[in-house]
């Protein structure tokens, strides 16, 4: 049997045999009563974990599928609404890049989403039911109705644009009034596709999506805003491309304030947006978002490369966000802390509660007050 | 196509076939485990499920590492410097180091007041079978489904991969296989306990730490030998999952521990993602009306610009 260790200062722990005296004191320190007491090798450090591993499972998604599809998704809602907008207020130049760019944006993220399954051949099975609980499910659903509105939007303007007195003219005025109800139509259901992917990535356990469902939907539709402000900036005239730098402003600054009144309400797991991967690209997306909105407001009717510019940046800092977003929520994941600690203090303060509760004493209260509590209706 | 009117399938007996099964389930006492893994082994075998990787880890005896696609059972070895309760003799005379692995760096001075402590805590882990399960309320085909025996499985002909079960499980249980796209996890042997069988890895265990049975039953069995193990100086050991009202409402497999959850990596108060569902679907709501709002007003303000 083992009796000793044996390190690199020497064998300790060796059995004393027959030294051991019967009936001799007991160790200093060591307390009475059996296996009571939580003494630790280590003092108790913030949270504990199991060697260190994670407690979820890792997001099998791949971030250019499914982080591209956050920016397409967005990008094409917020297109089809400000294209609306654009086809009722006399604005051809502008309604028609949007409308073509919200048809090639949910093409491309409909394909990056087929791309990601696991079994792409089965992907008709997300049409198998329809299930309020899964966002997922709402959003296939979305999807199928959003998608040929789209297109049948961006079809008839393409059809609009014959001239002449031909029969491909003609074909174009018939399709005036169908290809108005698809825009009016893509334009209601857009937002819905800009905003159904915040519940999507919420409605996990992912630490930095799930405690940022409240604000999640805001930062999104900002996103989305401010990307098809700048499509609309980037290929229309200057001349028509008034509401998309008004988009692009009023976008910016409702996912800016939403980023980071997210972060601020998340308490520790907020960190997570600032550092790695997921915060460069935080900082990417506010300081490309930022340039872009206030190049759009002050040059961009001025100068048509000044737009385009603009109209650039705001697109590659809604990718960033999005982006940014899905790396924050993989990096919580990977990490026991974001798990456990929050939990536990969660427990710490509903004992904290009770023990107040039970005692009536002012002590309990304040410790409680003390802990932060990231779940407002835990 | 069909509508999922409940909206969330709850363990409730409420199946299409009218069959009202009492709810089964594990109850894994830990404080018995001997960590053998002929659960892990029962299991594989079984389902044939395919190899997990054959590393190691350094973590104690365990180089399975945690459950995933290819891993249904995962025994957790965890090695601490505290007395076992009752392992004291009461002799009267001063502890013994046994010198059994330490937890602390070589040539690390023991602590004389713990000299001799050592225990060795082992459970083995598992799909919960939530009531409130997460995984099922997310899953976009139905491929996820309530048994009539309150288990949750997966039907891997209708699975295509989406994955969104795989960050929804606040346990980290199911996971998607590489090489075939889909995923896979833990089915309360249905095939097995359709006949009348228990599930292999209760068959397996030669300790009875995975006890297999109803549900109400076992919440009671459990609740007896942790009031035994209380009486006999055991103060650490303490049930998870057994609780009809926490987080995803109890647990259909639960443990008895003998430290804090997060030690074996279990997460201390798992909420199933879905309760704030509804929530969700609120704020998203208002975002989007604001998306529309703001369209309406960016064409407005865009005309005297």
């Amino acid at each position: 049997m083992t009796t000793s260790e044996v390190t690199r200062q020497g064998v300790r722990g060796e059995r004393p045999g027959r030294d051991a005296v019967t009936g001799g004191r007991r160790a200093p320190g060591r307390r009475k009563g059996r296996g009571r007491g939580e003494r630790l090798m280590v003092p108790d450090a913030d949270f504990r974990s199991y060697y260190g591993r994670p407690v979820l499972n890792q997001v099998v998604w791949a971030d250019y599928d499914i982080a591209g599809y956050l920016f397409l998704g967005g990008l094409a809602g917020a297109s089809s609404v400000l294209a609306a907008g654009a086809e009722f207020t006399g604005r051809p130049g502008l309604a028609g890049p949007l409308k073509a760019g919200a048809l090639v944006a949910i093409g491309g993220s409909v394909a990056a989403l087929v791309h990601d399954l696991g079994r792409p051949e089965r992907f008709l099975n997300m049409l198998r039911m329809v299930k309020p609980t899964s966002p997922m499910s709402v959003g296939s659903w979305l999807l199928a109705g959003y998608g040929p509105l789209a297109g049948a939007a961006a079809a008839a303007h393409l059809a609009g644009r014959l001239r002449g007195p031909g029969r491909a003219a003609a074909l174009g005025r018939a399709l005036r009034g169908p290809g108005r109800a698809a825009t009016v139509g893509a334009a209601l259901l857009g937002p819905a596709v800009a905003t159904y992917t915040a519940p999507l990535l919420c409605d996990t356990a992912v630490p930095a999506w799930h405690e940022g469902y409240r604000e999640m939907p805001f930062v999104f539709v900002g996103s989305a805003a401010a990307a098809a402000g700048g499509l609309g900036m980037a290929a229309a005239p200057v001349a028509q491309a008034g509401p998309a730098r008004a988009a692009a402003v009023l976008g910016a600054g409702l996912e800016l304030a939403a980023a980071a009144r997210m972060r601020r309400r998340m308490g520790m797991v907020g960190e997570t947006y600032r550092t790695g991967r997921a915060g460069r690209l935080m900082r990417a997306a506010t300081a490309l978002t930022t340039a872009g909105a206030l190049t759009g407001a002050l040059l961009g009717r001025r100068s048509r490369a000044a737009a385009a510019a603009a109209g650039a940046a705001l697109l590659a800092g809604s990718a960033c966000t999005r982006f940014g977003v899905f790396h924050a929520g993989t990096a919580s994941a990977a990490d026991p802390k974001y798990t456990v600690a929050p939990q536990r203090a969660r427990i710490d303060a509903a004992d904290a509660d009770r023990a107040a509760g039970a005692g009536g004493s002012a002590a309990g209260d304040a410790g409680a007050a003390d802990i932060p509590v990231p779940r407002a209706s835990a | 196509m069909a509508v999922d009117s409940r909206g969330t399938a709850d363990a409730a007996p409420q199946h299409g076939s009218g069959e009202q099964r009492p709810r089964m389930g594990f109850f894994t006492d830990t404080s018995v485990c001997i960590g053998c893994k002929a659960c892990e082994v029962a299991c594989k075998e079984w389902n044939a499920v395919p190899e997990d990787g054959l590393d190691f880890t350094g973590m104690s005896y365990d180089n399975t590492t945690g459950l995933g696609a290819d891993t249904w059972r995962h025994v957790a070895f965890i090695e601490q410097r505290r007395p076992l309760g009752a392992q004291e003799t009461g002799a009267g005379r001063a502890p013994v180091d046994l010198g059994m692995p330490a937890v602390g760096r070589p040539g690390d001075d023991p602590d004389p007041a713990t000299l001799g402590d050592f225990r060795w805590l082992m459970s083995s882990d598992v799909c919960k079978h939530c009531t409130h399960a997460a995984c099922l309320d997310v899953c976009p085909t139905g491929a996820l489904f309530r048994t009539e025996f309150g288990t949750v499985v997966v039907q891997e002909d209708v699975c295509n991969g989406c994955g969104y079960c795989v960050p929804a499980c606040p346990y980290g249980v199911i996971d998607k296989r590489e090489d075939d796209g889909r995923v896979w996890k833990c089915t309360l042997c249905y095939d097995r306990i359709g006949d009348g069988l228990e599930p292999a890895c209760a068959k397996a265990c030669p300790t009875d730490s995975i006890q297999f049975g109803e549900l109400d039953e076992l919440r009671g069995r459990a609740a007896a030998r942790v009031e035994r193990l209380h009486g006999e100086g055991v103060s650490s050991a303490r049930l998870y999952g057994a609780d009809p009202d926490d987080g995803v409402g109890g647990a259909g497999a639960f443990f008895l521990l003998l430290d804090e959850p997060e030690v074996y990596g279990l997460p201390p108060d798992p909420v199933v993602t879905t309760r704030d569902l509804p929530d969700m679907w609120k704020h998203a709501g208002l975002a989007a009306l604001t998306l529309l709002a703001g369209g309406v007003a960016a064409t407005i303000l865009g005309r005297t610009r």
